[in-house]
């Protein structure tokens, strides 16, 4: 799957039909990644760094709330943004949600 | 047993394994490969649900994804099954069998109710899943080795 070359840099494409946009908001989406008990913690730091372009000290940060608080809030944006985050994040095995803010 | 995968100055990874690990991580990838297209309970834990409480929206990522997600997983496999062996891994096969490693381990760790608590207490030999749980314990060493090699590279701090 080259997670985090591949898969993750050829982006997965999400077309929607302009009707299921008729009662969105302006409010953003957030993206949500949950704790599991497989995912290995320098994976995810990596993930994370490699997907977003974060740091290792912020990647690290965000790891860490999602072990120690469950979950936390990787990306936000439009719902085509999230839609996409989500999608590479399933593609790394990571557990990841998307919900308007 | 292997000393784990060393990055190489000319940019690949060394990854020794035995005869028998090459031959048990070629047999779990094929077994996963077969699985990936079913709808085998274990297997839903490489999918998740992107929304949790809109089924119509999840019916959509679902169509709009799953040939991506399936895709992108079969060739990671094939790449552990037919490069694992090798010795050496190029920056890119190294990439795809981390993801590979990680599937594995994802289905593995929900067939066997794998907890953070069973991973920080160890597994008794006389637990009547020792083998796999011990599959899945080598699996997860292999995959940190390899997480470590490739940050290495990665950029600094």
């Amino acid at each position: 799957m080259r997670v985090v070359s591949q898969t993750i840099e050829a982006p997965v494409r999400v077309e929607r039909p302009e009707t299921r946009d008729r009662n969105s908001t302006d409010r953003p989406w957030i993206v949500i990644v949950w704790n599991d008990p497989v995912n290995l913690m320098t994976y995810v730091t990596l993930v994370l760094q490699r997907l977003f372009g974060y740091n290792r000290r912020k990647a690290e940060k965000l790891m860490l709330q999602v072990h120690n608080e469950g979950k936390a809030i990787v990306s936000n944006g439009t719902r085509e943004k999230a839609e996409h985050d989500v999608a590479r994040l399933h593609a790394a095995g990571l557990w990841a949600t998307m919900q308007q803010d | 047993m292997t000393h784990g995968v060393q990055p190489l100055p000319d940019g690949s990874y060394a990854l020794e394994l035995e005869p028998h690990e090459t031959e048990l991580l070629r047999s779990l990838a094929a077994e996963l490969e077969a699985l990936v297209e079913t709808e085998d309970a274990v297997v839903a834990r490489l999918f998740p649900s992107a929304y949790r409480d809109d089924p119509e929206a999840e019916r959509e990522y679902h169509r709009l994804v799953r040939h991506t997600l399936v895709s992108g997983r079969l060739e990671a496999l094939h790449v552990l099954r037919t490069r694992a062996g090798a010795g050496l891994l190029s920056h890119s096969d190294a990439e795809a069998c981390c993801s590979a490693l990680n599937d594995l381990r994802l289905v593995l760790g929900e067939r066997l109710g794998v907890t953070e608590e069973l991973y920080e207490r160890g597994i008794e030999s006389a637990h009547p899943d020792a083998f796999q749980l011990s599959v899945y314990g080598w699996l997860t060493w292999l995959q940190a080795s390899l997480v470590d090699a490739l940050a290495s590279r990665h950029q600094p701090s």
